[in-house]
This record gives structure tokens, sequence and C-alpha cells, in this order.
């Protein structure tokens, strides 16, 4: 993430090793150090999301035991963990550790394609043209879920491609288009704004509910679409993930590399929409998650090397815990969506300050 | 338009042409203010002719027809000092930071004053109008220092894209806070929510007279700093040399502004892209010199918010659509055209 500041900062503290003379040696056992922190952090990640998930699974209003809620995992009937681990708290936490995988991925994706962490599909209007989509479904043409994913799964890749097509002016660059991203998002959140002032007050709870980002009333009924979206897409946008890191180097030296530029960057827009759209279709917009989890991860595994498997890792994280905070930490349950938004609003003005002090043109 | 770039023949040709013309563009924009004002009486869910205003002007209210136009009459007269506050401070806004993109709601100055009314709304029970103008005023300084200081942050200065950016951001950050203080407050969630569309639906002549005093002291100071304008537009080097304060002249100018989009935010909501649109079509019409350009972008302003409420209320006829969704949707396409005229270098 951020690679032109990245790489940037390196080059200048890699001035004395230079100087050394650079062997064949040095160059792969740096590589290879990079390579085992890239794992360590990846294997950190993930038995972390496990430790989670199994304590958003166990605690609540009432604590099971380890044991029960592996017996009902296992399919036995325990007492009371039956309906509550299975019916209520397993889909959840599952709904919560896919959404978050997809979010992660996704927002990565367009990060790294447009060499901008401020490209993320929440600021640039994706997530608002879900949003604004899905409350016309709910509140206008009163639909049922499927139809309401399926219409915030379509309106995602529109405005992902009007905004790709209105920033394209002899090539697209990165800040052009998360500028007019924000322009149509907020003509996009008007939209939003108007279909809720029209809302009926019982469709209102809903919208609302759905436009904050919720993990409430999660079923296996929203699991489905998003597991196999990952399940497809997922493979799909690590298949390119060479692809993109080329990328950075800018077209022309991608072009030279052997990249089909604007061919790999159509599969990949597709792609990282599609599994942002699909997620926002089962929870809504889950603020900043897809936004935060790509430069979270840029920090914490260096630079060098793909950053699409743990962001997504962070992104699943971020959304299990925010979850299980919005649940439990205040009087009031929070949506998961507020949670991420207030932990991530001040990164977002940091990362700002951060990238404006390093005089990067962003 | 000024701020960046060397001008070529045809820039100076635009600066210059309407030096002659000015005072014409003025009364005509004036004249449709004026037509613009009465279709706003006449023109809603229900047809009004001019006899049955003339009579509610006499304080008749027998009539449906005369009630209705003593329903529209608060209600346009908010809409024009409300677009003339909002031209206004914006053309301050893009003199002062010498920035095309600059506009209350881009800056996140209008939802700095949002967060402060709700959290005086939710946190310290704030009811009287007054008050609501005062916190939001303080809101809205805090959030434009606060953008102006995270977009100048490193090397150039503030650009116009450095500000745009850290606006938005702030802008999201700011709607995320307000979303968490709203959200569990069950009872003050549904006023919060049709505030923060931005509108003029709820016009009184009470909380319009409340907040009079506040925005004539705001355009006083704007107007009394239109020269200052000018001599930053040179750049502040030029500006110093020419004998100006450059520091005083550009935070009066600002606290003019602020004050202008705070006051009228705590009234009618954050309303987005009039302060943006309108100084650009000034420019185009009368010229860059701000003497002229700030009255005229009030002029336009409130010509353009009267008939964004219009259009609100035939839109959807018998409902009526928000005059801020109305002032997004015009308005957003105009930034879009803005962003991509403007050079790569420059973005």
């Amino acid at each position: 993430m951020n690679a032109s500041t990245v790489h940037a900062s390196t080059a200048t503290t890699d001035v004395p090793t230079q100087r050394r003379e650079i062997t064949a040696d040095t160059v792969a056992s740096s590589r290879r150090r990079r390579a085992t922190r890239r794992r360590a952090v990846m294997a950190v990640l993930g038995a972390l999301i496990v430790v989670c998930f199994a304590i958003t699974l166990m605690v609540g209003q009432t604590f099971y035991p380890p044991a029960d809620v592996i017996g009902v995992i296992l399919g036995h009937d325990v007492a009371g963990a039956t309906f509550t681990v299975g019916r209520l708290r397993l889909p959840r936490a599952v709904l919560a550790v896919l959404v978050g995988l997809c979010f992660g991925i996704g927002g990565v994706t367009f990060q790294t394609m447009l060499r901008n962490p401020l490209a993320s599909p929440d600021i640039i209007g994706i997530s608002s043209g879900a949003s604004a989509a899905a409350a016309f479904a709910i509140v206008t043409l009163s639909l049922g879920e499927a139809q309401v994913s399926a219409f915030a799964i379509v309106a995602g890749l529109v405005v992902a491609l009007v905004v790709y097509g209105l920033s394209f002016k002899s090539g697209v660059v990165g800040t052009r288009l998360i500028l007019i991203g924000i322009g149509i998002a907020a003509m996009l959140d008007s939209v939003t704004a108007y279909v809720l002032s029209q809302a009926a007050e019982w469709d209102l709870q809903e919208a609302t509910r759905w436009l904050t980002g919720s993990l409430n009333g999660s079923n296996w009924a929203q699991v489905v679409p998003v597991l196999v979206a990952l399940a497809v897409l997922g493979p799909v946008l690590v298949g390119q993930s060479r692809n993109l890191s080329m990328g950075q180097l800018g077209d022309d030296t991608a072009s030279a590399l052997g990249v089909r530029v604007e061919r790999s960057r159509i599969v990949v827009i597709i792609a990282a929409v599609g599994l942002i759209a699909f997620a926002t279709a089962a929870t809504g917009p889950i603020a900043f998650v897809a936004f935060l989890a790509g430069p979270i991860a840029s920090r914490i595994v260096g630079p060098g090397g793909s950053l699409l498997i743990p962001s997504a890792l962070v992104g699943a994280l971020l959304v299990l815990v925010a979850d299980f905070c919005g649940q439990f930490a205040f009087d009031t349950r929070f949506p998961v969506g507020v949670v991420t938004g207030v932990l991530g609003a001040p990164y977002l003005i940091y990362l700002i300050v951060r990238t404006n002090r390093a005089g990067g043109s962003l | 338009m000024t701020a960046s770039g060397t001008l070529t023949a045809p820039d100076v040709a635009i600066v210059r042409r309407p030096r002659r013309l000015r005072g014409v563009w003025l009364l005509g924009a004036l004249g449709v203010l004026g037509l613009l004002t009465v279709a706003s009486v006449m023109v809603g869910s229900r047809e009004v002719g001019l006899d049955d205003i003339v009579a509610a002007l006499g304080g008749s209210v027998d009539g449906f027809d005369e009630a209705a136009v003593a329903k529209r009459i608060p209600r346009t007269v908010l809409a024009v000092i409300a677009g003339a506050a909002l031209g206004m401070s914006g053309a301050v806004m893009q003199g002062v930071t010498r920035n095309p993109l600059a506009d209350p709601g881009i800056l996140g100055v209008n939802l700095g004053a949002s967060l402060a009314v709700v959290i005086g709304l939710a946190y310290f029970g704030l009811s009287s109008a007054t008050s609501f103008i005062w916190v939001a005023i303080a809101g809205a300084a805090v959030a434009a220092l606060f953008v102006y200081t995270v977009g100048s942050l490193g090397r150039g200065g503030a650009t116009p894209l450095k500000l745009a950016l850290a606006g938005a951001a702030t802008s999201a950050a700011l709607a995320s806070f307000v979303t968490a203080v709203v959200l569990p407050r069950n009872d003050i969630a549904g006023g919060v929510r049709s505030w923060q569309i931005g509108g003029v639906g709820g016009a009184s002549f009470d909380s319009t007279l409340q907040v009079l005093p506040f925005l004539l002291v705001g355009f006083a100071i704007c107007f009394l700093s239109a020269r200052g304008l000018n001599s930053l537009a040179l750049g502040d080097d030029l500006a110093a040399g020419l004998g100006e304060r450059v520091a005083i002249a550009r935070g009066a100018a600002s606290l003019g502004a602020v004050v202008l989009c705070g006051a009228i935010t705590a009234v009618t909501g954050p309303i987005a892209f009039v302060g943006l649109v309108v100084p650009h079509a000034c420019r185009l019409l009368i010229g860059v010199d701000h003497r002229w350009l700030l009255p005229f972008s009030a002029v336009l302003g409130a010509a353009l918010l009267t008939g964004a409420d219009i259009i609100g209320r035939i839109a959807a006829r018998p409902g009526e659509v928000d005059v801020g969704i109305i002032t997004a949707l015009i308005g957003a396409p105009f930034f879009i055209y803005i962003v991509r005229r403007q050079k790569v270098r420059a973005l």
C-alpha cells in the first residue's frame, strides 16, 4: 500500500547497504527474510482470527464452555447452546469473517491498482452506489433480501464503471478518479437521503440498519452468496496479484514486463467490485473496513510481496473485533459499521496528514 | 481558475471582457432572483394566483391559497438568504484558499457545524435557536481550521487536491461520529435525520430572524475583506509586497465565510455544492474582482437555492424533495466537470 512512499523510505534507509557490494546472496537473503516475515504475520493473523472467532461463539449474554460450542459445531444437540450458538452466534461470526475477507481483499485491490490508499470503495462511491440501490429496493420497491442484494451488486458495478469512465482522459490517474468518485458519492448519498425521507417507519428501520452496516440478524441464507463469491472471485484476484504489483511500476513498465494492462485491469475491477458488492449486499457497507485493511496490512507485513491475503485477514479480524465491541463494550448495542466508522475516521485523517508530510503527491 | 497556471490570451480576455457588462449582469441576476422569488411563492403542490398573494401579504389567511402563501413566504425568504450566505461563503473560501474546489460542503465545514449541533442536542440538551447558531459556528470554525491545517501540511501548501481530499476525509470522519452520536438516541434520531438532509421546508420567520444578525455580520466581514482577497489572489508574496497583511486578511475573510455557512447550517442543515457552483458561474460572467464577485455570488446563490427549492417542490408533487438533495444532484456533476478540466499535474 502506498507503494511510492514505502519504496522511497526503504530506498533511503538502504543507502549504506547499497554502498557495500550487493551480491546475489544479500538480495536472496533479504528476500528470504521478508518471505519469512510475511508467513509469520499471516500465521499470527490467522491464529488471532481463530481465537476471536472462538471467543465470539462462547461469550455473550450467556457463556458456553468450549465443549458445548464444539458439540454444536459437530451437530450434537446441546440444551440452549444449539439455538444460541448454532442459530445466532455461528452465522454471525461466519458472516463477519467472510465479509471482512471480502472488504479487505477488495479494498486493497483498488488501493494497489490506483496506487493510492484513498482509492478504497468506501471513498470512490462504490459503497454509496450499492447503498443507494439497496435503499431504493427496500423502501420504494419493497423487494426481498435476494433481490436487494442483486440490486446492490449491479449498482456497485455500474458505479465503478461510471467513475472509471468519467476519470478516463488519456489514461486514468488515481487522484482524478478519487475526486470524481467523491463527487459521484455525494450524488448517490443524496439519492439515498431522498429515498429514506420518503420511507415509512417500518422500512426506515431496515434501511437504516442496512446503511450503517450491521451483522444483526445474520443467517445462513446470507452467508451462502458471500461464500460463493469469495470462492470464485478471491482466487481470480490472488491469481492477478502479480500483475497488480507490476502495475504499481506504472502502466508503461508493466506492459513492457508483459502485463496486458487494460485487460488485466478490467478483470481485476470486476472481481474486486463483485466481492465488495456481495459483501455489501449481505451486511450493508461496513464503514472503512475496505479502506483500513490495506494500510494496516502494509504496516505489519512490510514492503515487498502481495498484500491481498494479509489485508483479507486484517479485514476479517477488524469486522470480528468491531462487531464484538459493538455488541458488548457499550451500554447501547452499536451496529458494527458505527464502530469501524469511529475507529477508521481518525486513521483516515492520520493517513492524509502523513502522506502530506512526506510530500507525496498522494 | 485564478489559482494556478499562467494566463493565456483567452483567459485574459475572459477576465477583461466582462468589465463593461458587469453592472448589467448584476441587474439581470437581481431580476432573475426577483422572478424566482415570486415563482417560489406561486408554485408548489397548489398553484396560487397573484391576487391571492397580495391578499395573503395583507395578512389574510382565509382561503387555502392564502394559507399556502403564508407557508411559502417564510420558506422563500429563508431560501434567498441561505443561498446568498452559501454563495458568498463559497466565493470567499475559493478566494482565501485560491482553490477552485473549495466549498463549505466539500471542505467539511458544514459537517463540522452538523456534528457540533448534534452533540449539543444529544448531550447538552440545547434547545434555543441562538445556542444552535453559536454552536454551529464554533463547529464550522474548528472544522475549517482543521481541514485547512491538514490540507496545507507538507510541500506545496494547500493545493486543490490536498484540500479537497482533507475535506472529504474529514467529512467522512465527521459523518461517522454523527451516526455514532445519533444512533442510540431514538428521541432525536428522526429530527436530526430530516435536518441533516438540508432543506428550507420547515422555515419560520422566528428562526430566520434569529439567524439574521449573524448573517449580517458575516456579510459585512466578507464585503470588507473583498479588497484583501483581490491582493491574496496574486499570491502571498506579492500581496505582502503590496502592503497587505496577509495573515490578517486571510483570517478575517475566513471568519466571515465560516460565520455565514455555520449560522445558515444551524437553520437549514448542511446544503452542499451551492458555494462551489455559484462563484465559478459568477467569474465567467463578471470576472475575478472580488468587490463585484462577492455580491454577485450572493445574488446568484440566492437565485440558485430558490430555483432548486422550486424544482424540489414541482418534481415530486404532491410531496417535495429537500433542497439539499437537488443542489447535490446539480452540483456534483459540476464538481466532476471542474475536476476533469484540471490539469493532471495540478491534480
